[in-house]
């Protein structure tokens, strides 16, 4: 709060005084982590976005971070889940605690034969819907490059609505760099399927130095 | 439609105007009287209501005047009445504590003068005048021995008892001085002593009377608002705009005092209340819950300078038996040190809460913690602690500016109010008389337009109207302008 809305604060407080606002302001955010193939070397780079995560996350917001494996709807590829504390210092001793346990988890990270980007995508959807956040954010991390087994069935419609989806770290893939059509096809292809979806935002960030639009505060 | 259409004479455009023209020019020279009533009739339908509405403004401004100026000395007078009532109980706190021995002073005054006079009295008291015998012994002194021994003899036994006489005479003669100075020289500390004393009544005097003039100005000021004369009037209001702005600027500094107040104990209120919960998109409850402790705080000092009666905002508070409010001045005292205490605490969290974030970024970071700092380190947490306790004190004082604020808003609302108000009426009476001039000009346009019509109706009245007769056109133009101006 500055100054300007510390003065606008006073009068507002009057009329405040008694009726909260009924909207949930508190962030809910999803991290889905690519351990497939090659991309399971980019895991330092994710453990980085989680620790910005931690270190940006107010009091009462929560964080999630799932693996994407072969099929990735499932709750045990959730690596660690936490809802802070309203208490500031409650939630940084659980902030610390969250980063032992994916400290623990990162440390032998095993990569999967198939990529489930929307089965992680429908689990996050699942998870944020569930929290109740006033503002629900999914990272993909990922090169959005999305292989299932015969047997894994995903091709109907999803809903992610209201839920912003950020591709993190979009690696390009070595025929992307043969045809860097295929590479923005790739893309196009996923922001029509997530606008589709009904989500909020759409957005890829490969600059990991701008991580600050990670984040939105509504 | 077109203009093709509206040409009688298609070939022949100069024709088919000029007809129009004419034809027009017969239309409006028909309609000329109705459209001067219906043009006269706008205006004064425009501008009837707004003088109308000036008028009722200009009345409103007059009673707003006259309440603000009785506001206004009222208000003078009570301040003024208060600032006499002080100076007589100063005055007479004075007159009490000098005064009050004048008596003794007075007493001992005149016993010291009565000591003098009889003093002076004994030096008034000569030695005793030579003995009557001199003249015997200037006579004996004439006889003429002629060498006779018995005569030689005699008046050498006379010279030798004369001169005994005349020590002894001489002796009695210097003791009686010495001891007229001796009581002289007792007159020294007694000189002193009434010297002093008459010093101490001078400067006595001296400060009733310049607290003499004081009271003789503010009286002098207060006969002047008494009579409302206008000069009063204008230094009251003068005052009040300087006291309002002065006030202006103390609540405006105490707002940012209130501001780093809030700072310092709005994170860790959230340790109280939780982070996590919001009364608007932007406004957390926790900072809702410093705001209001500020405002308790603000509160409590109000409460405290109003028992002391520094502050006249609660007339109820005022008017309590002193019994009553010296309980309340310790309650509310009592509060203030404690919320006072809490913000220290506050303050100090605050730190341990930072200090914990900290160490989570750096750990987060993997950078490397900062050695401490020892000492020095622990200045901003002392700083911040006693901050945190002396601020809540100084927003006590915001009273007083504010009790100060209140009292000169009326006037400064006031002036301000009456200005608006003066300015609206003037601007609809400016409008009301615009609209007026507006219909005449729309009038004599509308005959510029019919002014050959009007001519041939000039030159056809003309004969029949005596010599020196003013024209008709002209009288009733005029009477136009005076029906308009009615």
């Amino acid at each position: 709060m500055d100054r300007r809305q510390f003065v606008f604060s006073v009068p507002a407080l009057l009329l405040a005084a008694g009726c909260g606002d009924p909207r949930a302001h508190t962030q809910g955010v999803y991290m889905l982590v690519d351990t497939s193939g090659t991309y399971a070397e980019e895991a330092a780079k994710a453990q980085r976005i989680i620790n910005y995560l931690l270190g940006t996350l107010q009091p009462g917001d929560s964080l999630a971070v799932a693996r994407v494996q072969s099929r990735s709807f499932s709750e045990k590829d959730i690596i660690a889940k936490a809802t802070f504390d309203t208490r500031p210092s409650q939630a940084n001793a659980q902030k610390r605690a969250f980063r032992d346990r994916i400290d623990a988890a990162f440390r032998n990270v095993q990569g999967s034969r198939y990529t489930d980007i929307t089965g992680g995508l429908i689990q996050g959807a699942e998870f944020l819907n569930e929290g109740g956040a006033g503002t629900k954010t999914i990272i993909v991390f990922s090169d959005m490059q999305e292989e299932l087994d015969r047997a894994t069935v995903r091709n109907f419609p999803i809903s992610l609505k209201d839920i912003r989806i950020l591709a993190v770290n979009v690696v390009k893939l070595r025929a992307d760099n043969v045809d860097p059509r295929r590479y923005l096809g790739r893309l196009d292809q996923w922001k029509a399927r997530v606008e589709k979806a009904g989500a909020a935002e759409w957005r890829v960030i490969n600059d990991l130095d701008h991580l600050d639009a990670l984040l939105a505060r509504t | 439609m077109s203009f093709q259409a509206w040409l009688l004479w298609p070939d022949n455009v100069a024709l088919s105007v000029l007809t129009l023209a004419v034809l027009a020019m017969a239309v409006l020279y028909a309609a000329r009287v109705p459209m001067h009533e219906l043009l006269r009739s706008l205006g004064q339908a425009l501008s009837a209501p707004l003088r109308l509405a000036a008028r009722a403004l200009g009345h409103a401004a007059d009673d707003l005047q006259y309440r603000n100026r009785a506001v206004l000395l009222a208000h003078g007078r009570q301040e003024v009445g208060q600032r006499l009532e002080r100076e007589f109980e100063r005055l007479g706190a004075v007159l009490t504590r000098d005064l009050q021995g004048y008596p003794t002073l007075q007493r001992k005054l005149l016993d010291e003068i009565t000591r003098i006079e009889e003093d002076y009295k004994k030096c008034g008291e000569v030695p005793p005048p030579p003995p009557d015998w001199t003249e015997a012994v200037a006579a004996v002194a004439n006889i003429k021995s002629a060498g006779s021994e018995l005569v030689l003899n005699v008046l050498e036994e006379i010279k030798r008892s004369v001169q005994g006489i005349h020590d002894k005479a001489i002796a009695e003669y210097r003791k009686a001085y010495e001891t007229r100075h001796r009581i002289l020289e007792g007159f020294m500390p007694f000189w002193r002593s009434v010297d002093r004393n008459l010093g101490q009544v001078e400067k006595t005097l001296a400060s009733l009377q310049s607290s003499v003039a004081g009271v003789d100005q503010h009286m002098a000021k207060y006969e002047a608002i008494n009579a409302a004369t206008d000069k009063a009037e204008h230094a009251l209001a003068v005052s009040a705009f300087t006291q309002f702005a002065i006030s202006v600027l103390v609540v405006a500094i105490a707002a940012g005092g209130a501001f780093i107040n809030f700072k310092l104990i709005a994170l860790p209120m959230s340790e109280m209340v939780g982070a996590g919960d919001y009364i608007t998109s932007s406004l957390r409850t926790s900072e809702v819950a410093a705001l209001v402790i500020i405002f308790v705080e603000a509160s409590m000092g109000l409460f405290l300078l109003e028992a002391m009666r520094i502050t006249h905002l609660f007339p109820g508070i005022a008017n309590l038996n002193d019994r009553l409010r010296r309980r309340m001045l310790w309650i509310a005292l009592t509060l203030l040190v404690t919320l006072a205490g809490v913000e220290a605490a506050l303050a100090l969290m605050r730190d341990l809460l930072i200090a914990d974030k900290q160490a989570l970024l750096q750990s987060l970071a993997a950078v490397q913690a900062a050695p401490t700092e020892g000492w020095v380190g622990r200045i901003p947490t002392a700083g911040q602690m006693l901050l945190g306790f002396m601020l809540p004190f100084a927003l006590a004082f915001i009273a007083v500016p504010l009790e100060s604020l209140i009292h000169s808003a009326r006037t400064v609302g006031g002036v301000l109010a009456l200005a608006l108000v003066r300015a609206v009426a003037l601007a609809l009476r400016v409008a009301g008389q615009a609209a007026r001039q507006a219909s005449r000009v729309l009038i004599r346009l509308y005959d510029v337009a019919i002014v050959l019509p009007l001519l041939v109706e000039h030159l056809v009245r003309a004969p029949r109207r005596p010599r020196r007769a003013r024209p008709a056109a002209v009288a009733l133009d005029e009477s136009d302008i005076e029906r308009t101006h009615a």
